[in-house]
């Protein structure tokens, strides 16, 4: 099985680094990823995304087109990845940033007001953080929600480790939402 | 009857024949660096980085493993060089178009890190192998074959001081401007240059020394008329003196 | 075994260069390939190395020079617009024999271009890039592992053959992050006699481009060179294949667009159509005998870069008698479409 993701949302969402602990958790359970940011050529306040595969067999392109599973933090990110989606795709979106509703009918939909639970958890930046945790509930061959705490170790910088333990309650919070397609 | 021995050929010098014009100055350098080499012990030590120019074939004459640097490249060589055999004497020589012109970056970056190098600069107000076109140190009115009307600064800028402007950087450790022209200042020359390699061997940091040469070939002169050429002409512009020493502004 | 991790391409090739025992790097930023330099400016201070940001490309590449010459293993990183800059140092490199190895994560061009990965650079790698008779050792990873574990390998052919060697990637791979096992640490590096350490009871060595006199000197020293290269071509090709056992066409690729390529080619099996891929992984020296023994087998070839069709050219005067060779590409840091790829070999069927 192959599954191709998209995160997308506001430089600074952190949603590279969202996709980045989805690959390490994926990996460690012995999965092929690959993981492929957008970078555009302004610093803040563009746009972001990036481009995650998560396999049990090799990855033949790390290149995703249209994506099986988007996890939308903003709106332009939706109206840009939600035409791209793939027939019987799931999205997750930000409801916190996001007042219209998808469009698509042919897609399994997932509103999650992120940031709202973020800051309930203790950290109102770690919106990306409950997007983590709600997809591994909606979609659990992925990962196991307890990978995490080995990714963020790995992927969170000495000085920022410190908050590893309120992103794990974060994505935890996100995990045990009750979830329900729209 | 008691003798002394009072000359005798640079063991740093290969005794090869010259390949420079009659009355040039680099050949007297390419001699002070020799002998300087003898004097510190430093022959077998001593790595020579070559511009393009008329030096270019530097490595000919000193006995020394010797490098070829791209135009303008040869302080970026030289840093590279110098980076891994710390323990050795870079010797960085090149001339005028090479170091002001198309090595202009090199030469004010490799400064400004106060590269731990010793950059030899001949001035001699022309681009010598290429046959006698402007460089970045002619002098107003000079005629070249690139001005053939005289350099006017109008249109091409004025000649550039080199000691003056490095002399602005806070890394160097020792900036001076000599010449060949006569005896005293090849003595002065060969002091300069001693001090700027006995840096080095001491690890203070970048030494530069400038030294006002002749070209009589491409100034259409003859060896005794170019001497006074650098003494009448080029000295006034370029004063010959110690711009910094000891990392002290003079 | 040692662990996986998961790591972006432009870091793998640093650490790589350390683990080869790189312990010089010198270069001037441009995107997309900064990780590098960053990654460098980190990294080699722990192991007792020069990280030194230069003023410029050419700066950069001539310290490489310096380095080389003075014995130590050293790189250089730059995009498209920096290895065109850096070109000078490259050929005079060349002519003097000085290892190095040099990086090209290549970008969208002409000129400034754009920052996205790109495979426009395939002509100036592979047919010299700067002035006179000379070629580069070009290799071109298609993955992470790759870029590690040619970038030890791109040293030590470096070091055997006095070659400048050159990994070819693209913005893409540079960004891209994939589980990696770290190449195993070079403990020994390879005795370098014609190194510049002082002429101390021997004969001064000079390492020089240049070559006046007598007339034919210049002549005959390229002709060794050419020996040389004769020798790289006859014993380091590197090339890779999937699916070609029973292929009635054969896509070729190299770096970012072989894996489209290789998702398209799982499209096509599954349905019935038989298409393989052959990925030249050095590109100088190019898999020549071994892409035309592949034609010999195939109805048609279809080659897809990410370019206007420049690799095209080798494939076109290597195997091109055999079959028809196709071409399919974009320029301008857009990457093919998996989509495309499968209607043009469909359209073979």
């Amino acid at each position: 099985m192959t599954k191709e993701l998209i995160f997308a949302g506001f430089g600074g969402q952190g949603v590279i680094l969202a996709g980045k602990i989805l690959c390490i958790a994926a990996m460690k359970e012995d999965k092929c990823v690959s993981h492929i940011p957008s970078y555009g050529a302004e610093m803040r306040g563009g746009t972001a995304n990036c481009s995650v595969v998560v396999a049990d067999e090799e990855i033949a392109s790390p290149v995703v087109e249209h994506p099986d599973i988007c996890i939308v933090l903003n709106k332009p990110s939706l109206d840009k990845f939600e035409p791209r989606m793939k027939e019987g795709g799931i999205l997750i979106y930000n409801t916190s940033l996001i007042e219209n509703k998808p469009k698509r009918t042919d897609i399994k939909v997932y509103g999650i007001d992120c940031n709202r639970i973020a800051a309930e958890n203790g950290s109102e930046r770690a919106g990306n953080m409950v997007a983590l945790g709600a997809l591994v509930k909606i979609v659990p061959w992925l990962c196991s929600v307890d990978s995490f705490a080995y990714a963020l170790d790995q992927a969170i910088s000495a000085r920022n480790k410190k908050f590893n333990e309120v992103n794990l309650k974060v994505i935890k919070a996100g995990y045990d939402l009750p979830l329900n397609a729209q | 009857m008691s003798e002394e021995k009072i000359y005798s050929f640079p063991k740093s010098m290969k005794n090869v024949n010259t390949h420079y014009c009659a009355g040039c100055g680099h050949g007297i350098v390419h001699k002070l660096i020799a002998q300087i080499m003898d004097e510190l012990g430093i022959q077998e030590k001593t790595l020579v980085i070559a511009p393009v120019g008329c030096s270019v074939l530097a490595y000919n004459y000193l006995n020394a493993d010797g490098l070829e640097a791209a135009h303008g490249r040869a302080p970026a060589v030289s840093t590279g060089l110098k980076r891994v055999h710390k323990d050795k004497v870079v010797i960085c020589y090149q001339g005028d178009g090479d170091l002001l012109a198309i090595g202009t970056a090199e030469t004010v970056h490799a400064a400004n890190r106060g590269e731990h190098i010793t950059v030899i600069f001949i001035n001699n107000a022309i681009y010598g192998m290429t046959g006698g076109q402007m460089a970045p140190t002619t002098m107003e009115g000079q005629v070249t074959k690139t001005t053939p009307y005289g350099r006017n600064p109008q249109e091409v800028g004025w000649p550039i001081r080199a000691c003056e402007l490095l002399n602005t950087l806070e890394a160097p450790y020792y900036i001076e401007r000599c010449a060949v022209y006569d005896v005293k200042h090849i003595n002065q020359t060969k002091k300069a240059i001693k001090k700027a390699i006995q840096n080095q061997i001491d690890g203070k940091g970048y030494s530069f020394v400038e030294i006002l040469s002749m070209c009589p070939t491409n100034w259409g002169v003859d060896p005794v008329k170019a001497a006074e050429w650098v003494k009448n002409v080029m000295e006034p512009y370029y004063p010959v003196k110690c711009f910094r020493d000891g990392g002290e502004k003079k | 075994m040692s662990e996986k991790i998961l790591m972006k391409g432009n870091e793998a090739i640093g650490e790589a260069a350390i683990l080869a025992g790189c312990r010089h790097y010198f270069a001037y930023p441009i995107t997309p390939q900064n990780e590098i330099p960053a990654y460098m400016a980190k990294r080699l201070p722990e192991v007792g190395g020069t990280f030194l940001q230069a003023e410029s490309e050419l700066a950069a590449v001539s310290m490489v020079m310096g380095a080389s010459a003075g014995g130590a293993r050293v790189m250089t990183s730059s995009s498209s617009p920096g290895i065109s800059l850096k070109q000078e140092g490259i050929s005079y490199m060349s002519g003097a024999q000085l290892p190095a190895v040099i990086v090209n994560m290549m970008r969208g061009g002409p000129g400034l271009g754009n920052i996205a990965g790109a495979q426009g650079d395939y002509f100036q790698a592979t047919r010299g890039g700067g002035n006179g008779d000379y070629h580069v050792l070009v290799i071109a990873p298609g993955n992470v592992q790759e870029l590690a574990d040619y970038t030890v390998k791109a040293f030590e052919l470096a070091d055997k053959y006095r070659i400048v060697c050159m990994i070819l990637g693209d913005g893409y791979l540079g960004q891209m992050s994939e589980p990696l096992v770290l190449p195993k640490a070079v403990d020994k590096l390879p005795p370098k006699d014609w190194a510049l350490t002082g002429a101390k009871g021997r004969e001064p060595h000079i390492i020089a481009s240049l070559r006046l006199n007598p007339d034919n000197y210049l002549e005959k020293h390229v002709y060794d060179l050419y020996e040389n290269y004769k020798k790289i071509e006859e014993n380091e090709v590197i090339y890779d294949t999937q699916n070609m056992e029973d292929a009635d066409y054969m896509i070729v690729a190299y770096g970012t667009a072989s894996r489209i390529c290789k998702k398209a080619i799982r499209l096509l099996r599954a349905e019935g159509i038989k298409v393989g891929l052959f990925r030249p992984v050095t590109l100088w020296p190019f898999p020549k005998k071994e892409i035309a023994e592949a034609a010999k087998k195939v109805k048609k070839i279809l080659t897809v870069e990410m370019s206007m069709g420049q690799m095209v050219q080798d494939v076109q005067i290597n195997a091109g008698k055999y079959c028809d060779v196709d071409f399919l590409g974009r320029p301008g840091g857009m990457l093919p479409e998996v989509e495309k790829i499968v209607q043009r070999v469909k359209s073979y069927v």
